[in-house]
């Protein structure tokens, strides 16, 4: 369609040329002129110009340039003061071969994978379950949605000034002291640390995922269910054979990018334990942030950008691999 | 509008779901399917509701009243107090007002661009718009946290101007308006937009800024809704770039910034009371736009699918 348009204007132009030239001439003239800057300011040129203006100066200075910068920084030693010197890939090694880098990778890999487990089918079956409860659509959306719009510093602080209180006067240790269990340190053992920050961050984010199945179930085929009983299938069979398949380009992308967004993890880690105990909480950004601000501001940056660097990276080619495996799942 | 309004009339008629019309008719589904809905709703009211709430009580119940027993409900009255307090002692009201500037100015730095960054890619497509819709495309891959190292240095020791913006509000405006996300996202409801219209407009003698101001943007005003109450939650909820740039200057910086450093000064309640305060906003916002923002949510999902 939109070639459609473009051709008609092109000829409806040209023929007026013709008109007012009348010969090959004033063809071959126009083609001249339209390289000239006047014919480019009057064709739009200038105007579009003006108008990507604000989009090509903010972007070039806060997302390419520093794209660019944080590959150039992963090849130097830096300290803010000192002219840059180049590093080779010292700052990779200086990463990998720290003890600590492989205890973030491996806390993070574990904080995704628990989070998977908590975060992952939870959502699904309150969607399910929201979207068969025509009524009260609007108000589960509404509630289940409500953690997702707290600044996560709120939720972050309530749960571990009150919920995750130690004493026996934290609401959790009250709740179990009904039943005569506990207190419990929570993020006070190691064992328990990395498992109360999956909880609370489930609570704070689920609420999306949520909202998306449940667009994604409004699209589900109605008359397919119906198909279904009138072949005699049940409710779990119908959920296995007209549901889920139905979601499943949803499905994996909500998957991918919970993948995404729990490899990028650091606020929780960051105001509930700051790493602890015993660095059983240090995730692969909570290292990044110490190397550049930990002890004194700089002297870490190269080993933090080397650091961003590699996240970044395993994460492109995550998605990359990820897309290209499911794209023959995918419905979409 | 009329396919609208015949999908609406539809949903309201029992379409069937699940659970087929016949088995309704048996007992014992209607009351499987009542107990799962019961527990449902028990379950979202106490898991979305019920933090919600406790931080309410919290905040209006004496501090030793919640030390003591964090479920009891106002044992020994309400301590209106604390709300003050926290308003005026620890300073409340000045970093409330912070998060308002910085959020307004979040917020209209990233209108500006992605509203003319996307009518140049959708709607004036110049030779280059390919190019440049190929680097935003690229720049949607790269995760903003991992660009901290270098955005902090920038601010620090900006390139070619050499003078630093840290401890100003710009170091957070500016950065926020590079949303690739933002910029596609009304780019895809442009190219949606009647061509046609465009045409009329230009054959009527309207030039690029008048299609701009009379005709693309206020036939944008859904998405414009999705993207400004995106940018000012985004904003109210952001925590390590302003605590990063606005780090020596408390009494600049924004609530959640401040929160943490508030624990550390005060009692329980008067922190509590502070916390409610700064999930007000976002919860009344929330609770009076929801529409908007359920829809940008799941709008959000399936641009990035």
């Amino acid at each position: 369609m939109d070639g459609v348009d473009v051709i008609s204007a092109e000829t409806a132009s040209a023929s007026e040329v013709v008109a007012v030239g009348g010969s090959k001439l004033a063809r071959s003239r126009r083609w001249r002129v339209r390289l000239s800057p006047v014919r480019w300011v009057r064709g739009g040129g200038l105007s579009a110009l003006v108008f990507a203006l604000p989009m090509l100066a903010i972007f070039t200075a806060f997302s390419w340039y520093p794209i660019v910068r944080l590959v150039v920084l992963s090849l130097q030693h830096t300290n803010l003061i000192d002219p840059p010197t180049w590093a080779g890939l010292d700052n990779f090694r200086e990463v990998i071969s720290d003890p600590l880098f492989l205890t973030a990778v491996k806390n993070t890999a574990y904080f995704a994978g628990l989070a998977l487990v908590f975060g992952y089918p939870i959502p699904l079956v309150a969607a399910v379950l929201i979207s068969e409860s025509r009524r009260l659509r609007g108000l589960y959306s509404v509630l289940a949605y409500l953690p997702v719009v707290l600044p996560p510093v709120v939720g972050v602080l309530l749960w571990k000034s009150v919920f995750y209180e130690p004493s026996r006067v934290g609401l959790f240790n009250t709740v179990l002291s009904w039943f005569h269990l506990g207190p419990y340190g929570w993020l006070q053992s190691p064992g328990t640390a990395m498992p109360a920050l999956v909880l609370e961050s489930t609570w704070a984010n689920a609420g999306t995922t949520i909202i998306i199945y449940l667009a994604a179930l409004t699209a589900v085929d109605r008359n397919l269910y119906e198909a279904a009983s009138v072949d005699g299938a049940g409710v779990w069979r119908k959920i296995w054979h007209v549901t889920l398949p139905q979601l499943r380009g949803v499905l994996l992308v909500t998957l991918m990018l919970q993948i995404i967004g729990t490899a990028q993890v650091f606020i929780e880690p960051f105001l509930f334990t700051q790493g602890g105990p015993a660095n059983s909480t240090l995730t692969v950004l909570l290292l990044v942030y110490q190397y550049a601000f930990g002890n004194s501001v700089g002297v870490g940056f190269g080993q933090a950008a080397a650091l961003s660097l590699m996240l970044a990276a395993f994460l492109a080619v995550f998605s990359v691999i990820f897309m290209r495996l499911t794209r023959s799942w995918s419905t979409t | 509008v009329i396919g609208v309004r015949l999908r609406r009339r539809g949903e309201a008629e029992p379409t069937p779901g699940l659970i087929a019309r016949t088995d309704w008719a048996r007992p014992e589904v209607r009351w499987v399917v009542g107990g799962a809905q019961v527990l449902l709703l028990a379950l979202v009211v106490l898991i979305g509701l019920g933090p919600v709430v406790w931080l309410a009580k919290g905040a209006v119940t004496p501090t030793i009243d919640t030390l003591r027993n964090p479920l009891a409900l106002f044992p020994h009255g309400v301590a209106w107090s604390n709300l003050s307090d926290a308003w005026s002692s620890v300073d409340v009201g000045r970093y409330f007002w912070n998060t308002i500037v910085l959020s307004v100015g979040s917020w209209l730095c990233q209108i500006i661009i992605a509203t003319t960054g996307a009518y140049v890619l959708s709607v004036l497509r110049p030779a280059w718009a390919r190019f440049v819709t190929a680097l935003l495309l690229g720049t949607l891959f790269v995760p903003l946290v991992v660009l901290i190292i270098p955005l902090y240095i920038e601010i620090v020791h900006p390139p070619i101007i050499h003078h630093s913006f840290a401890e100003s509000y710009w170091a957070i405006w500016l950065p926020a308006g590079a949303s690739a996300f933002n910029v596609v996202l009304v780019k895809r409801f442009f190219d949606n937009l009647p061509r046609e219209l465009f045409e009329a407009a230009c054959i009527d003698g309207a030039g690029p800024v008048r299609l701009f101001f009379t005709i693309v943007l206020p036939l944008s005003k859904p998405i414009l809704g999705v993207v400004s109450v995106f940018a000012i939650l985004a904003e109210w909820k952001n925590f390590l770039w302003p605590y990063l740039v606005l780090a020596n200057s408390p009494d600049r910086q924004p609530l959640s910034v401040r929160l943490p450093a508030i624990q550390a000064q005060t009692q329980l309640g008067v922190l509590l009371a502070a916390m409610l305060i700064a999930a007000l906003v976002p919860i009344l916002g929330f609770l009076i736009f929801h529409r908007t923002f359920l829809r940008g949510s799941s709008l959000s999902g399936a641009l990035k699918g």
